[in-house]
């Protein structure tokens, strides 16, 4: 498989995944300002989704557009991370996986800004911008949680201990990741790791948060092995182009 | 046709989401080509997910075959990526004026970090952050402490 498709390709699967994860809150949030919020951040890696999507099909150049890399593959297909995928779960699991993924996409996207690729170049230059919105409200979120009653924060704390351990993955190299990077298409992975450990270290510190112990990384879906939660998700989310095959709006 | 009348014709374009601005005020608009009978559209998205943008093309499509051209092309340029510094002034005074805050002007240095903000509808300077996104995303919801009225202000991107 062509690596510049493959690297695209798994950024958009993240963003379409983790949009798809947001969007369930719709409705359901614990408050309406909450609740605006938290759609408008799912609409942001939706959107950056489709731009995403729609450069990685002509980087593969077999006519595949957003909707059918989106609607039209099976499980074994997405290469998204598996921290993407996870459940919502209560609302402390939800926000702690946003922040540290939000700052993950921070340091990604500030460095993607001068990627060889001048597309995937200006995409970075719109995400960061909204990305630097999403970190910001994310991790007053954590700060606010973690350092706040004593339920908050126990629940803040399992959430850290239930999400960490899938946190290696975003920091894993194979040979795509290589290939990006010595051609300059995206960072160095182990660059970012240490700019995002930095970061997260010291909000957690300031949330009064424990980091978890070295833990037993969980990976596999940047190799398109997935959790159970996956195909739950892609049958919601592929539900009407499956069985409405080219509907359109 | 020159590009100046295409962009003319083109005013009657306007953002679904605050109606009262069009295309041009909100700097989305960058360039019009006519070629025979063929017209090539170009604009650059206010944001990544904006469901605006998609409403924004069918309408100017729309705008310009009732104008008599048979043939629209409508593309998308992401580079440079648009920023609030691309409204009008004019664009500024219509977003005053339908109770949206205006952004700051940020230049591209820190431009999350919030300036002064003013309320919409008494001017105020003591205004409170209730959320950092507002009705869409491009906007935060704050309430202005001296005439308590609740109001959007525009981020700058
Ligand atoms: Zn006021």
């Amino acid at each position: 498989m062509n690596k510049h498709f493959q690297y695209v390709l798994r950024m958009g699967d993240n963003a379409l995944i983790l949009g798809q994860r947001m969007s369930e809150w719709c409705g359901h949030s614990p408050f309406l300002e909450e609740d605006i919020a938290m759609a408008n951040c799912a609409l942001d890696h939706v959107g950056r989704a489709r731009m995403l999507l729609t450069h990685a099909g002509t980087l593969e150049d077999k006519g595949r557009t957003e909707d059918d890399l989106a609607f039209l593959r099976d499980e074994r297909e997405f290469f998204n991370f598996l921290i993407c995928e996870l459940p919502i779960g209560d609302y402390a699991f939800t926000l702690m996986r946003q922040y540290l993924l939000d700052a993950y996409h921070f340091h990604l996207y500030s460095r993607l800004q001068k990627s060889s690729d001048s597309v995937l170049a200006a995409i970075a230059a719109k995400a960061i911008k909204e990305t630097t919105y999403h970190v910001r409200r994310s991790g007053d979120w954590v700060v606010k949680l973690g350092d706040g009653s004593d339920e908050s924060h126990r629940r803040m704390q399992d959430a850290l201990e239930e999400v960490w351990g899938y946190t290696g993955e975003l920091f894993a190299v194979d040979e795509v990741d290589d290939y990006a990077s010595r051609k300059e298409i995206g960072p160095d992975p182990e660059a970012l790791r240490l700019d995002w450990e930095r970061d997260v270290f010291d909000k957690l510190r300031t949330a009064t948060l424990s980091i978890p112990d070295e833990v037993w990384p969980i990976s596999g879906g940047r190799k398109g092995v997935h959790t159970e939660a996956m195909g739950g998700l892609l049958a919601e989310m592929q539900f009407l182009q499956r069985s409405h095959p080219g509907l359109n709006w | 046709m020159s590009e100046t009348e295409i962009l003319r014709l083109l005013e009657c374009v306007h953002d679904p989401e605050i109606p009262a601005l069009s295309i041009e005020d909100l700097g989305v608009l960058r360039s019009a080509r006519v070629t025979d009978n063929a017209v090539e559209v170009v604009i650059t998205p206010t944001y990544s997910g904006c469901p605006a943008m998609d409403v924004i093309e069918a309408d100017i499509v729309e705008c310009l075959n009732s104008n008599g051209f048979r043939d629209v092309l409508v593309t998308t340029r992401l580079a440079p990526a648009w920023t609030t510094e691309w409204l009008t002034e004019k664009g500024r005074e219509i977003l005053k004026k339908s109770g949206i805050a205006p952004p700051s002007r940020c230049g591209n240095a820190d431009f999350s970090v919030n300036k002064i903000i003013e309320c919409p509808m008494c001017d105020s300077k003591s205004v409170e952050l209730l959320s950092q996104f507002g009705t869409t995303a491009c906007k935060a919801l704050y309430r202005c402490q001296k005439c308590l009225e609740p109001f959007d202000y525009f981020k700058c991107h």
